[in-house]
């Protein structure tokens, strides 16, 4: 690590930066490069201090000098002052420090320190509904300097440069997905917006498109005229009606205002948008599926080649990007690439929104520098799991396509390339934290019971696979697992990872891989031992009092909807089995943990278990 | 609308750049009222409700109350972020019609954060 001899910690929160923390920091650099203090000082962009009415601030360590509403004319002055005679500058200097606030500060609080926000820059600030309050945000500059100063090749070179990778779940370069379309010929090319969130978990894109409908208008104005599209359409699922109302209602106020329709913004581009509503199917976020819903064909997806980029929407040249990826096209644009890699690591630059969801204290959306671990997104920012005693279990990410991470992998940094190494990927974003409570089996199951419903039916090895994998699991969780089962689903997965048409069922399997490959001891447990440890499969389980725990409270008894607990008060209660239907209820309400989750007892099929082999009674 | 040009958008910028940060328009407080799928299904719109009577009830003139999308902590919703001239603002959470109430007279009009309701103080990173 190179040192230095002071740290100039600027505040980089929403109040500040509006005050101009971008231009006196690129000042600040220039003056500290031209004293030659560059090696000695380092300049770093933080966190809210809470002194925004005062901004731009900035903390000068290791002195702890706190200097306030900076200007680009002062700085040489302060530098000169400072950092080359040492005597700190007193105009600038703060001088009563408040008294010390009892609410916390942003910076306080995990939840918001760990965050930076570029996607959602605009989050909980403006008013969705005001084009004026957008524009004060910097809204539209961006588009006005790619259409006015900017040919498509400068705009392609710096999406390029910046390394961003499509946001919707397969992280493909965008700049280059744009170079494609853009040196395909053709007398029409679309501009597509991938609004069609479906992962079970997943609503970044819903809560951009209502809180920041301009961002994303803007990034599709300066991604067509990247690849010369004079049309555009936004793809989103009518599941979204509070989305599609402000989407709408962006859109007729940008054609009123000449920022959508003929010679925009005074230019001689000219684009026209608008909205198609998705029936909800989630094969229709696939590209082609995605395109043949907006020709009014049923959405089913096609071999690729040729891409979408050569023949797309009405076999013409088109490109598609998801949402998140569209909302930062305006500030890369305005900043450059340079300033798009300070976030995040080689490969996988930039932020990346979650929204984290199940069993953690802090559901909600969150933005991070890519590269930050898993852990600090769930324990720090998430709050860790949202009952206490509860231990954490896995985070499901990717969705239907991807799979659950167990406590042994969350040191890992979360970039696309190390999220794959781990069997998940990294999706459109949504995470979903399971605690011990949670049977990986019957969460393997849900999500393929997903893919299953969602699979199109035109090729076989989806349509059918998916369904006999979806078979074997329910047999599983129902107590006829056999010998055997782990295997051969582990085969089918790889035969319908290998032959399936389409992502939906190229991926439909790795809820199951993942699970496999982290809880195989669960899925042996529910074939060999017809125990269920975490008392989902109520087929495989029975509950049971510990006499030394329990207080006799009543709760468990109270609750059963069985009469199945009986016990006098304050004396230990006892479970009648021959009642019990294992709905849980006991085990939820007892404060003492006395509930113990054992194997079955007895079997609830007669049918099928019949051919079962050694099933315990 | 009119048809806007690049100058135009600078214009806007700057006019609304100065009622946003409070620093023109004779506004004393801004009340934001966050309105996302994940708000409005938590009570949002009864928060909004609650915070209009209080405001004509008052007859106060320079505060200004505004929509905006989900603030990101959707487990505490309803949240409203307070803004008042020359202050950091403070976001809350976990509103009820009777919270925001207090929170209008203490913190809007009295100037004194609640301390109790709320969840932090300045603004989210960004850049």
């Amino acid at each position: 690590m190179e040192k230095y001899r002071a740290n100039l910690l600027m505040c980089a929160g929403t109040g500040c930066v509006a005050s101009g923390t971008p231009k006196v920091r690129d000042a600040l650099k220039a003056e500290l490069e031209k004293r030659g203090l560059a090696e000695e000082i380092k300049i770093v962009l933080t966190g809210c201090n809470g002194f925004c009415a005062e901004g731009p601030v900035m903390l000068v360590y290791p002195e702890e000098i706190f200097y306030q509403n900076l200007t680009v004319e002062e700085i040489p002055k302060l530098v000169e002052e400072h950092f080359l005679k040492g005597r700190p500058y007193e105009k600038l200097m703060f001088k009563d420090i408040e008294k010390k606030h009892a609410i916390p500060l942003m910076n306080d609080i995990p939840f918001f320190k760990h965050q930076v926000l570029r996607v959602l820059r605009n989050k909980g600030l403006i008013d969705p509904e005001s084009i004026e309050e957008y524009i004060a945000r910097d809204g539209y500059m961006a588009a006005a300097k790619a259409l006015n100063e900017m040919t498509p090749a400068d705009i392609i070179k710096i999406i390029k440069d910046a390394g961003l990778r499509g946001r919707g779940g397969a992280g493909f370069p965008t700049g280059l997905k744009w170079e494609f379309a853009s040196k395909s010929e053709a007398d029409q090319k679309y501009m597509l917006c991938n609004g069609d969130e479906g992962d079970p978990g997943a609503f970044m894109d819903r809560s951009v498109m209502e809180a920041d409908p301009h961002s994303v208008i803007e990034g599709m104005i300066i991604g067509a005229k990247a690849i010369g599209a004079s049309k555009g359409v936004i793809y989103v699922r009518a599941e979204y009606p509070l989305a599609v109302e402000r989407l709408q209602k962006a859109i007729e106020i940008c054609t009123e205002s000449g920022i959508l329709g003929d010679n925009i913004l005074g230019s001689d581009f000219s684009f026209d948008l608008e909205i198609y509503l998705g029936a909800g199917a989630f094969v229709c976020g696939e590209e082609t599926a995605l395109m043949r819903s907006i020709e009014g064909q049923r959405g089913m997806p096609r071999p690729r080649p040729p891409f979408p980029a050569h023949k797309g929407l009405w076999d013409k040249p088109s490109v598609l990007n998801n949402v998140e990826t569209l909302a930062q096209i305006a500030p890369t644009i305005l900043n450059g690439a340079e300033w798009y890699r300070t976030l995040g690591t080689e490969k996988s630059a930039g932020t990346k929104v979650f929204a984290l969801t199940g069993d953690i204290r802090n559901v909600g959306l969150v933005e991070v520098p890519m590269g930050i671990p898993l852990r600090t997104i769930i324990y720090d920012i998430g709050g860790g799991i949202n009952k206490k005693k509860k231990k954490f279990k896995s985070v499901q990410m990717g969705g239907p396509s991807g799979g659950c991470i167990p406590e042994s992998l969350l040191d890992i940094p979360v970039t696309y390339e190390d999220i794959i190494k781990t069997g998940a990927i990294m999706g459109s974003g949504g995470m979903v934290v399971m605690d011990e409570d949670t049977c990986m089996v019957s969460t393997a199951k849900f999500f393929l019971e997903f893919t299953a419903d969602e699979s199109c039916g035109k090729c076989t090895p989806c349509r059918v696979g998916t369904r006999v994998m979806l078979d074997m699991l329910t047999d599983i969780t129902e107590g006829r697992g056999r010998e055997g089962d782990i295997e051969t689903l582990e085969d089918l997965s790889r035969d319908i990872i290998a032959t399936s048409l389409c992502g939906l069922g190229q991926t439909a399997p790795n809820p199951v891989l993942s699970t496999i490959r982290y809880f195989r001891h669960e899925y042996e447990a529910h074939i060999k031992e017809h125990w269920c440890h975490a008392g989902i499969c109520s087929n495989l389980c029975s509950f049971h009092i510990n006499e030394e725990l329990c207080k006799g409270c009543g709760a468990c008894l109270r609750g059963c909807p069985q009469q199945a607990v009986v016990g006098e008060k304050k004396k230990p209660h006892r479970i009648i089995q021959e009642l019990c239907i294992q709905c849980r209820t006991c085990y939820d309400a007892c404060k003492f943990g006395s509930i113990e989750i054992r194997p079955a007892v007895r079997k609830k099929t007669t049918e099928p278990a019949a051919k079962d082999e050694g099933v315990k009674q | 609308m009119a048809r806007l040009t690049l100058d135009d958008l600078k214009k806007i910028k700057e006019k609304q750049k100065a009622t946003f940060t409070l620093r023109e328009g004779g506004y004393r407080a801004k009340i934001t009222v966050h309105m996302g799928t994940c708000g409005i299904a938590a009570g949002a719109r009864e928060i909004m409700t609650a915070l209009m009577d209080e405001i004509s009830e008052a007859g106060v003139e320079d505060v200004i109350t505004t929509t905006s999308g989900c603030a990101g902590l959707c487990a505490r919703e309803p949240m409203v972020t307070v803004e008042i001239l020359n202050k950091p603002p403070v976001k809350y959470g976990d509103l009820t019609d009777k919270k925001i109430k207090e929170i209008f007279r203490e913190h809007v009009l009295g100037g004194n954060p609640v301390e109790k309701y709320a969840l932090v103080i300045g603004s989210e990173t960004t850049y």
